[in-house]
């Protein structure tokens, strides 16, 4: 007990036996355990209805838990508010529009920031920052509604991260993007990692979990069924088949050819070329 | 009857309040019973260019139209959309924006009730789509219950009720998760392949595309850049990177491998070509 609420071992995201039942009856998650450590990109995979959405949406307290518990940086989230839970963990929704709304990308980005009551110097430096992280001088003065959608996600993403949370929450980051858009997107996570920051990733996109994940935890039917690296699950070929998920095209290419050209199962396609080329040499 | 069902001509279109044109002479014949695929990164006029086919743009749009397009011989601007609509049936990408019923047999009934079908021949047309669409049995539910891909297989059979003799699809898959998308994916090539309807889909996803069309074109800044059979058009890997379209991930590995001076007979464009590409190099 002592140990686990020492800063160093608090994990930041802990489900312990989380159920949610939503009003009428309806079981969207149960018996969940779940860690995730401080650092880690996770890539939460499952069909609709599977339960992901209902799952991180206790992540900030959009949700509470029906029963058993959630602990973000050690906090039981039942007992805080929503606005307190997002210094810590900020949602980015799926749809940019849901969350959009003022008049410039200016002031979408200040706005988290004043909200927190922070100083104004120190909302000037967290403007100026993450227009830097996000690339967003060009478009600054810019009305975010009319901005293309790949754009307006990203940015949605830089205006949560101005808030400076230690676990940031992507629904369907590449969703609707098109090649440039999912590129961004990819490298954008890439950078959050190598700050430090814990991603969690809702994605149909197996391409982008395979590349930025550490770890994919698959849903079935309200209920954690595998969590494993992006490796151990795409090899498994019982979690794929009971949850429907097609891995990357480089992978399955990699399944087809293994045990009689490729030794291994690759993720990427950069893994692929080098696995093949390999073969090649020899 | 000619081998065209659909034909435009030197067709530029500008947007009311914007300062270029949407699209810059386009000139694209689509043959009956093709499966024409339009791929291009946001912005690039793909679904102006899927709109102009029935009609909705000009009629339904603000703005400036020059060249003309042609549905089956007709002019588009020369009948309402709704006449349109009965050859060339449209899918969107987000279902809920055009289901509108309270029930799926409504839904189906609402196109046929505003052309005066009668009743009886009414109740077989929707019989034989519903089939068609995989939802037989599923006419007194609600559309709002559905699941995603429930929802965009009703569009389509809404669509079908009509008779069309195209259906035009935009990123219909887009908001679906991987069964989903499957689903609608597979409806659309049976469509195409037992039923002889020309199909024509804007699509992100280049893995689809690839093995589904017989043609594929690219579209970027409102031009069309590249146009061929997928093979051709998606080894153009130079091509595809400066317009901002990702390969398959098949030809991304094969294209890779040839760089590095690999042998190769052929560069795949499909999981199926890659693998009895790569099969011999055991």
């Amino acid at each position: 007990m002592m140990k686990e609420s020492s800063e160093l071992s608090v994990k930041p995201i802990k489900c312990r036996n989380l159920w949610h039942v939503y009003p009428g009856g309806f079981t969207a998650l149960k018996e969940t355990f779940l860690e995730i450590s401080a650092g880690e990109v996770v890539g939460i995979v499952g069909q609709n209805g599977s339960g992901k959405t209902t799952l991180v949406k206790h992540f900030n307290g959009l949700l509470k838990p029906s029963s058993g518990a959630v602990l973000i940086n050690g906090i039981d989230t039942a007992e805080e508010s929503v606005f307190n839970l997002s210094r810590h963990a900020g949602y980015v929704f799926q749809n940019p529009n849901h969350q959009l709304f003022a008049t410039s990308v200016l002031s979408e980005l200040q706005f988290g920031p004043k909200n927190l009551g922070l100083p104004e110097d120190e909302i000037l430096a967290r403007v100026e920052e993450t227009t830097e992280l996000f690339q967003l001088h060009a478009i600054i003065d810019d009305h975010p509604l009319r901005l293309s959608f790949p754009l307006r996600k990203i940015v949605a993403i830089a205006s949560i991260h101005a808030m400076h949370p230690s676990i940031l929450i992507l629904d369907e980051p590449t969703t609707g993007q098109d090649h440039n858009g999912a590129a961004m997107v990819r490298k954008l996570i890439q950078q959050l990692r190598s700050e430090g920051k814990t991603v969690v990733l809702v994605s149909h996109d197996m391409a982008l979990i395979a590349e930025v994940a550490d770890r994919v935890v698959a849903m079935w039917a309200a209920e954690v069924i595998d969590s494993g690296t992006p490796r151990e699950i795409f090899s498994n070929s019982t979690t794929l088949k009971k949850t429907m998920l097609q891995p990357p095209q480089a992978t399955q290419l990699s399944q087809r050819l293994h045990g009689r050209v490729l030794p291994q199962i690759t993720l990427t396609v950069d893994e692929t070329i080098d696995a093949l080329a390999q073969v090649a040499d020899t | 009857m000619t081998a065209e069902i659909i034909s435009i001509e030197g067709l530029t279109y500008q947007y009311a309040l914007t300062d270029k044109p949407a699209l810059l002479d386009i000139n694209l014949s689509v043959d009956r019973g093709e499966y024409l695929a339009i791929v291009g990164p946001c912005g690039a006029g793909k679904t102006t260019l899927a709109l102009s086919m029935n009609g909705i743009v000009p009629h339904m749009m603000m703005g400036e139209m020059r060249g003309r397009v042609l549905v089956d011989g007709r002019d588009t601007t020369q009948g309402p959309v709704r006449e349109m609509a009965r050859t060339v049936g449209m899918v969107f990408d987000n279902p809920e924006f055009q289901l509108s019923q309270s029930s799926v047999l409504s839904e189906m009934a609402l196109g046929l009730e505003n052309i005066g079908v009668p009743r009886e021949d009414m109740l077989q047309r929707i019989t034989e789509a519903l089939e068609i669409v995989g939802l037989s049995g599923f006419e007194e539910r609600s559309p709002m219950a559905l699941s995603g891909g429930q929802q965009q297989r009703l569009a389509i059979g809404a669509a079908l009720v009509m008779y069309p003799q195209v259906l035009v699809l935009d990123e219909p898959t887009s908001n679906l998760d991987p069964i989903g998308k499957e689903e609608v994916f597979s409806v659309a090539a049976r469509l195409n392949e037992e039923h002889e309807i020309t199909i024509v889909i804007v699509e992100h996803e280049v893995e689809v595309v690839a093995s589904y069309a017989d043609r594929v074109i690219i579209m970027d800044g409102g031009s069309i850049v590249s146009s061929g059979g997928p093979s051709a058009v998606f080894t153009d890997v130079d091509n595809l990177r400066r317009v901002g379209v990702r390969p398959p991930q098949v030809t991304e590995i094969a294209s890779g491998l040839a760089k590095r001076g690999c042998t190769l007979t052929t560069i795949p464009v499909t999981l199926d070509e890659a693998e009895a590409e790569f099969s011999d190099w055991a």
